[in-house]
């Protein structure tokens, strides 16, 4: 399952959400979980892979959860995305 | 017990352990291995060391300087985990058959690439974090014994080739008693700073580093600009009675506080603080000072891994505007370039950086680097007496370029309806020597002048202050100095301008003199110079001094000055 946001924080993904992301999706280890934005898809284990999407204020980016847990992974992600201030849900 | 002579550079003396800070040689080859699996084991145990390093350093930056700052190691442990890091460097142990130094600093560059070549400034500047990271795990993999400055978690004296602006910004106070270098003089860096800190220091020692070793018991005397190395008990106790009785002095200095600065004539002179945080102000008012007359404000953009935001800047300023209470404060634009580098902003080196792209010549290209100093400034500007200086101006031209953007920014903050003082006074640093012979013409246009005779001397003398062969021609005293002082302050006179220096001179006790004669307005130096400075103008005429600036002005060699202000004057 995936869910899909726009990044609103002015600095981009810059490290310490991208650590709060990471950190997140470690805590669930029957899950993979990943971010894909313009075409490259990473794992959300890396956080140079995260911080290597290069994103941007008003990119958009997609979150995807694949495993036994993917429901709770993917809801923590995205309260991590707008607690964060990183982004919104694109609907 | 051996000593070793050298500069005095900060005062009073400092008893405690040697440690020894070098930087150490990261360069790794290319080197074929047998065992691949013992080499991964090795690649485990350095990143297992790092992590542990990690751990504590967080621990202790959160316990001492909050979240925010230990945020920055725990995504430097995230990357040490990194699957996308490690991964890659353990196949290419196996498939290449090569030491892990070299697969690690080959995967690494790869990212560090990565992140340089990226569109955001903030992810550009990511590659200084890879490259940090990397040091630390090459360390252990190198076997390298380097303890980076910022860990240091006893008291100690720190014993360097030399200090570097970043290695000092990184020092904590509460440890670090005192240091020596083998380089470096009175206007180094690092002395400069060793005086802001109060920390007693000795440079120059030319081979301090060779002499002590990490743990020796050494003292550090910057009163005499003595090193002493593991002293007998009874040179420990009688340097103990030194340090008690310069701690007297000090005491009869600080009778002195809250008294104005006044001649034995009766002429008034300011006596104000260079400074380089908010923290600084407490020494200016523990010290008497009566304003601040330079605050760097380069310490905001460095040890930090992107630019302060205009808030960072706002509250720093407003800070230092409050605690000041009315007092003027003299901010000197961004002066970096030159010898002080942001690795974030990742400037080409230069040949010559003294005489390249820094300060003002930086700030009128990176103008949203400059505008957006400018805009904290102005807001800042209602909470105190703010004075704003450009540094390194050469040319007309370049000043009425940056109050034109400081007069942009100004206007569209008014537009915005955010209060903006109306009384801040503008002027700038003189320290290039075309500056100071166009003083007449500059002070028609500027409030005030500051003679940054750091820089002024090593231009006008054509020597870099900093190499030692060289450095004979750091003279404050050279009459051609004197000359180019005496237009400055001349020519403010004439257009009813302040004069004011803020370099090292300033405070030199037999520079005072002189530049007492001279006519100078305000001497801004370190904290910790202002009392001792205040009781030797209290001692002197300014009728004489002027009389003995103007033979000094008329004699032909620096030692000459020197005699004649010591055959004149009793310090």
């Amino acid at each position: 399952m995936q869910k899909t946001f726009r990044i609103t924080d002015e600095d981009g993904i810059h490290a310490r959400p991208a650590t709060a992301l990471v950190n997140t999706a470690n805590k669930f280890k029957d899950t993979e979980s990943f971010a894909e934005a313009g075409g490259k898809k990473v794992t959300l284990k890396s956080i140079l892979g995260v911080l290597s999407l290069g994103l941007e204020q008003g990119d958009t980016l997609t979150l995807i959860s694949e495993g036994p847990s993917e429901n709770d992974a993917l809801n923590a992600l995205a309260d991590v995305m707008v607690n964060e201030g990183l982004g919104e849900l694109n609907e | 017990m051996s000593s070793i002579k050298g500069i005095a550079a900060s005062a009073g003396i400092a008893i405690a352990k040697a440690f020894i800070l070098e930087h150490p040689d990261y360069t790794v080859t290319h080197r074929k291995i047998e065992d691949t699996d013992s080499e991964i084991a090795k690649l485990e145990s350095s990143l297992d060391a790092s992590r542990a390093e990690l751990e504590e350093i967080k621990a202790r930056t959160l316990q001492e300087l909050g979240e925010k700052k230990a945020e920055i190691f725990e995504s430097h442990l995230l990357i040490l985990d990194d699957p996308e890091l490690i991964n890659p460097v353990k196949d290419k142990i196996k498939e290449e058959s090569v030491c892990a130094e070299f697969a690690l600093n080959e995967t690494a560059s790869q990212f560090i690439e990565m992140f340089q070549n990226m569109k955001s400034a903030y992810l550009q500047e990511r590659a200084a974090d890879m490259r940090d990271v990397t040091k630390r795990v090459l360390k252990h993999l190198l076997d390298l014994n380097y303890v980076n400055p910022s860990e240091i978690s006893e008291e100690v004296i720190v014993i360097a080739e030399d200090l570097t602006p970043s290695d000092t910004a990184q020092l904590n106070r509460n440890y670090v008693k005192g240091f020596t270098t083998n380089i470096g003089g009175r206007t180094s860096h690092s002395a400069i700073m060793a005086r802001s800190l109060e920390i007693p220091a000795v440079v120059g020692t030319q081979n301090v580093l060779t002499s002590a070793a990490s743990g020796d018991l050494i003292i550090v005397d910057g009163l005499e600009g003595m090193v002493l190395i593991n002293p007998d008990e009874q040179t420990v106790a009688e340097y103990r009675k030194k340090q008690e009785s310069y701690a007297e002095q000090v005491e009869e200095w600080r009778k002195l506080r809250s008294e104005p600065t006044v001649t034995s004539d009766g002429v008034h002179v300011e006596l104000a603080a260079n400074i380089g945080t908010p923290n600084d102000v407490a020494g200016v008012q523990d010290n008497g000072g009566e304003g601040v007359g330079l605050y760097r404000t380069e310490f905001l953009y460095m040890g930090r891994d992107k630019l302060p935001s205009e808030d960072v800047q706002f509250q720093a300023y407003k800070t230092v505007l409050e605690k000041m209470e009315g007092k003027p404060v003299v901010v000197r634009t961004l002066d970096i370039g030159g010898d002080k580098e942001l690795p974030y902003l990742d400037l080409p080196k230069e040949m010559n950086p003294f005489l390249g792209f820094r300060a003002v010549r930086l700030c009128l290209e990176r103008q949203d680097i400059f505008r957006t100093q400018l805009r904290a400034l102005l807001r800042a500007s209602v909470h105190g007496n703010l004075r704003i200086m450009f540094p390194m101006i050469a040319t007309l031209d370049e000043f009425r370029q940056a109050k034109a953007l400081l007069e942009e920014e100004k206007s569209k903050l008014i537009s915005e309806d955010i209060a903006v003082s109306e009384d801040i006074q503008l002027g700038i640093m003189v320290e290039i020597p075309s500056t100071a012979v166009m003083a007449d013409q500059f002070a028609k246009e500027v409030d005030f002048f500051s003679i940054g005779t750091n820089d002024l001397i090593q231009y006008t003398m054509a020597a870099d202050r900093m190499n030692e062969r060289v450095s004979y021609l750091y003279q404050p005293y050279n009459p051609a100095i004197l000359r180019l002082v005496k237009m400055v302050i001349d020519a403010a006179h004439r257009e009813g301008r302040w004069a004011g220096m803020c370099g090292e001179m300033a405070g030199d006790a037999t520079a005072i003199p002189l530049l007492l004669g001279l006519g100078l307005d305000e001497f801004s130096m370190s904290a910790t110079s202002i009392l001792p400075a205040r009781s030797q103008i209290s001692k002197l005429s300014k009728t004489d001094m002027q009389e003995l600036a103007f033979k000094a002005l008329n004699l032909g060699t620096a030692e000459d000055v020197v005699e004649l202000v010591n055959q004149a004057v009793s310090k």
